[in-house]
C-alpha cells in the first residue's frame, strides 16, 4: 500500500466503514509511516476540534426571537389555509435522489 | 425546558410530530423548531457564513418546511427533509451575496492535488487548549470559510451534525461517493490550514 492508497482511505477509516481486511492493511501501512500516521492523527483531531468547537452556536435571546417569528408566520398560514396544514403549491426541493 | 437535540433518546418521536404537526396542531410544529432550531442555524450560518442571512435562513426554511408539510412523504427523516430546505435556502442567499461567483453543490473543484497534503507536522498534544475560546472560534472560522461552499457543506453535515453519509447524500442530492470524495478533500484542506496554528512547537510559547 502505497501513502497515495491510504489517502485515498482515510474517510473510510475515520468514519470505521471498511471491511477488517482493508482496515488490517491501513493499520500496518500506519505502523511503518509516520507521514501517514501524522496526517491520520491531526485529520482526525480536526474533526473532534469542529465537532467540540460550538461554532455558532444560537444565543438564547435570537432563538426565542427567531421561534416568535417563525410561529406567527405558521399561525398566519394556518389561518390562511384552514385548520390542517393544506399542500402548497410551492416547488420544493425533491425527497429522493 | 433544555431544547432536545437529535442525538438523545425522544420522549416523543418525530414522526408522532409530524403527523400531528400535518393535523393542524401548531404545538407539535414548535416542538420540531426547539428540536433543530439550534443545528439549522449553525447549517445555515456555516455555508452563508453571514449572520443576518443564517437567521434569515432559519425563519424561512422552517416556514417552508410547515407549508409543505403536506407534500413530505415521509421516505426520509423530517430533519433529512429540513437540512434540505435549509441548505437550498443558504446556498440562494450566498449566490445573492457573490453574484460573481458559482455557487453550486455540484461544482467540484480542481484536482485532487488541491488536497493533497504539503505540511506535515505533528500538532500540539491538546491544540485547542493554545488558545482562548474565542481565538479558537475566531481561527476555526475563518478556516472554514476558505473552504470552497460545496467541501464546507458535506463537512458541516457529516462532521459537525454528525448525518450519515447516506443523509447528507440524501439532504444534498448528491451520490454517496460525491459526499465521501469531497468529505476527504474537505477533511484534508482543514487539516492543512491548521497547521500553522496547532504544530507542536517545542520550546516555544505554543502560538505562531
Amino acid at each position: 500500500m502505497t501513502c497515495s492508497d491510504f489517502l485515498k482511505e482515510l474517510t473510510d477509516y475515520l468514519d470505521d466503514s471498511m471491511d477488517a481486511q482493508t482496515r488490517a492493511e491501513l493499520e500496518d501501512h500506519l505502523q511503518w509511516c509516520h507521514n501517514c500516521y501524522v496526517i491520520c492523527n491531526t485529520t482526525k483531531m480536526t474533526i473532534e476540534i469542529y465537532r467540540d468547537s460550538q461554532l455558532y452556536e444560537l444565543p438564547d435571546d435570537l432563538r426565542s426571537r427567531l421561534r416568535s417569528a417563525i410561529l406567527s408566520k405558521c399561525e398566519c398560514h394556518k389561518s390562511q389555509n384552514g385548520e390542517a396544514v393544506k399542500p402548497s403549491e410551492a416547488p420544493l426541493p425533491k425527497q429522493t435522489r | 425546558m433544555e431544547a432536545i437535540q437529535p442525538k438523545v433518546a425522544e420522549p416523543v418521536s418525530e414522526t408522532s410530530l409530524v403527523h400531528a404537526a400535518k393535523a393542524g396542531d401548531i404545538g407539535a410544529f414548535e416542538e420540531l423548531v426547539k428540536r433543530y432550531d439550534r443545528n439549522v442555524f449553525r447549517i445555515a450560518q456555516h455555508i452563508t457564513q453571514n449572520r443576518e442571512d443564517a437567521e434569515d435562513v432559519v425563519q424561512d426554511a422552517f416556514l417552508k418546511a410547515y407549508q409543505n408539510l403536506a407534500n413530505f412523504q415521509e421516505q426520509s427523516k423530517f430533519y433529512t427533509w429540513l437540512v434540505r430546505i435549509a441548505v437550498n435556502e443558504a446556498l440562494m442567499r450566498l449566490r445573492r451575496r457573490r453574484p460573481e461567483r458559482m455557487v453550486s453543490l455540484d461544482e467540484d473543484i480542481k484536482t485532487e492535488e488541491d488536497s493533497m497534503p504539503r505540511e506535515v507536522a505533528d500538532w500540539a498534544p491538546n491544540p485547542e487548549q493554545l488558545y482562548s475560546q474565542g481565538e479558537l472560534k475566531e481561527i476555526l472560522g475563518k478556516t472554514i470559510q476558505g473552504l470552497p461552499p460545496s467541501f464546507r457543506t458535506v463537512f458541516v453535515l457529516r462532521d459537525v451534525e454528525g448525518l450519515s453519509t447516506e443523509e447528507t447524500a440524501d439532504a444534498l442530492d448528491l451520490s454517496i461517493p460525491a459526499v465521501k470524495s469531497r468529505l476527504l478533500r474537505a477533511r484534508l484542506q482543514l487539516r492543512e490550514r491548521l497547521n500553522k496554528y496547532f504544530k507542536n512547537r517545542s520550546g516555544g510559547d505554543g502560538k505562531p
